[in-house]
């Protein structure tokens, strides 16, 4: 900031020089000490104590089977943008992709009393829901799109989950990054969710390579990141600490919080 | 009874409260902390628009940074129809090796490097501590008198605030040492009831989950993307009221003000009727 007449009228030269140079030298020791801070663990894990006291709060507010907004059609963006993987490159989803997904299937397991293995023939041909939805990026951007596919519930109640069965979780095909494999989680109240579909329809075309092929979740009242692409399985589970690093997601291991309500 | 009469003559003479002054102090460290952390997070896509989604073809203010003509790496601000170089604060800044591609410059976000989790972890633990700390207080200012004593303008003061301004205008203070001006009375009521509230909304209709609760709020705002873009806007306005505020502090006897809220100071006793008393204080 400039100094002003008022200011220079208060202070003289040096004495402002030497309140500058203090202000910055406090203000570098106070980045420095700020960013110590978000390195340590036990800081870290208190902040995200808030994220707790989100989940609940939402969860609250939103009720079990609050309805995310759905838009009219005239609000539908003509290219909706991909994020994350855009072109995966396992050499198993190449052979997949080259033949138009007809050998891929989607198969549902873990703590289910019938595991089921889905083509996306069969997909198709099940009842679907059609919702015109907001994406809202972690980043900040939103896009509105169509998506159509069956509702998750439906296919839980077909796999018939067992009592002990806690979490859904959603094995992907892409390696963000060339690492490891993409995957997410809801827990049941979210999986439940009568916004929650597997899509395999955007805006009315089949759902580009781009979006997700052949099959992505849409879980309406989370970030983007939860809601996964290109879908391989999906495993009923009582806890997620032994899947990938643990904390639920691919971007959950890097410290994105797990319920991602906003 | 008699006790907290006695009780209550001893903090009316006081300038600022226990409770005031607790609040000012918590105030700060979260609003600091919101305000870094806020640009980390804005940094992860330092572009706003108005409506429900994002046309990434029109944000009405963007930072991005090119190459130019000479090979130079240049920091550009679109805002509107006009486009600003701004190398070294916003779309491209840091020296030498650590010059990067960012909306806003390191030394203002939390945490300074690109981390956008972690700017999201420190806005939210803060932001709950501010709401917090917030409603506690309006709870104390309404049932208090804090709010009618000391903030709410008599007529006398909404009647003069026309002179006020223009004296304020003209750098002419009147230091008052009975309550606020008229101004200033006004000022902290539009932060108290307008932009902090507006802050919290805008900021909750970010929040998936909470538009399925609260759908009408959303469209109130105009969609998400311009809650998004009144919530930046809004943080703006209480960066200038800061600014303000801490000028006003410099020329009004800056050691004497920080003193009084920090340990409370003395209220000037000289007995005045509420109405008109403070305009032509100190004149």
């Amino acid at each position: 900031m400039k100094g002003n007449d008022a200011s220079s009228r208060i202070f003289g030269r040096g004495r402002r020089r030497f309140l500058q140079r203090t202000a910055l030298g406090v203000a570098t020791l106070g980045l420095a000490g700020c960013d110590r801070l978000s390195q340590n663990e036990q800081v870290v894990k208190t902040l995200g104590l808030a994220e707790r006291l989100n989940l609940r709060v939402q969860r609250f507010l939103a009720g079990e089977r609050g309805l995310a907004p759905e838009y009219p059609a005239s609000m539908i963006d003509r290219h909706f943008r991909p994020n994350g993987s855009t072109d995966p490159q396992a050499s198993r989803y190449r052979q997949l992709a080259a033949s138009q997904f007809r050998e891929w299937r989607l198969e549902i397991g873990g703590l289910v009393d019938e595991p089921l293995s889905l083509s996306l023939a069969e997909l198709q041909t099940m009842p679907s829901r059609t919702q015109i939805t907001r994406h809202d990026c972690v980043e900040g951007w939103s896009a509105i799109g169509q998506w159509r596919g069956p509702v998750l519930a439906d296919l839980l109640e077909r796999a018939g989950v067992r009592p002990e069965a806690r979490y859904v979780v959603f094995h992907c095909m892409d390696q963000l990054g060339g690492e490891d494999y993409y995957y997410e989680s809801l827990d049941l109240s979210e999986a439940r969710h009568p916004q929650t579909i597997l899509a395999y329809s955007l805006n009315d075309e089949p759902l580009p390579i781009a979006n997700g092929a052949p099959l992505r979740l849409r879980a309406e009242r989370q970030l983007g990141y939860k809601m996964a692409k290109y879908l391989s399985g999906i495993t009923l589970v009582t806890a997620f600490d032994d899947i990938g690093g643990g904390k639920g997601g691919y971007w959950e291991d890097r410290g994105y919080t797990w319920y991602a309500g906003i | 009874m008699n006790n907290s009469i006695q009780h209550a003559s001893r903090h009316r003479e006081r300038r600022h409260r226990l409770p005031v002054r607790l609040w000012h102090w918590i105030n700060l460290w979260c609003l600091i902390v919101l305000l870094m952390s806020c640009l980390q997070i804005f940094n992860a896509h330092p572009a706003l628009y108005w409506g429900s989604t994002s046309n990434f073809d029109d944000p009405w203010l963007e930072m991005y940074a090119i190459r130019g003509a000479d090979g130079d790496i240049q920091g550009q601000t679109a805002l509107g129809p006009w486009t600003f170089d701004t190398t070294g604060i916003l779309g491209y800044s840091g020296s030498g090796d650590h010059a990067s591609v960012r909306g806003f410059p390191d030394w203002i976000t939390l945490p300074s490097y690109q981390f956008l989790t972690m700017g999201r972890l420190w806005h939210f633990f803060f932001a709950w501590l501010f709401v917090g700390a917030g409603a506690l207080f309006v709870l104390y200012a309404l049932f208090s008198g804090h709010l009618k004593r000391d903030l709410w303008l008599p007529a006398s003061q909404w009647r003069g605030l026309g002179r006020d301004i223009l004296d304020h205008l003209r750098l002419r203070f009147h230091a008052t040492r009975i309550g606020y001006n008229g101004l200033q009375k006004l000022s902290y009521l539009g932060v108290l009831f307008v932009a902090l509230p507006l802050m919290i909304l805008t900021g909750l209709c970010m929040s998936p989950t909470f538009n399925a609760a609260a759908p009408w709020l959303l469209d109130l705002f105009g969609g998400r993307q311009s809650a998004r873009s009144i919530h930046f806007i809004v943080a703006g306005l209480l960066v200038l009221f800061v600014i303000v505020h801490l000028l006003m502090v410099l020329l009004s006897g800056p050691f004497r003000q920080v003193r009084d809220m920090l340990t409370g100071g003395r209220r000037n006793v000289t007995p005045v009727d509420n109405e008109g008393s403070t305009h032509h204080e100190g004149k």
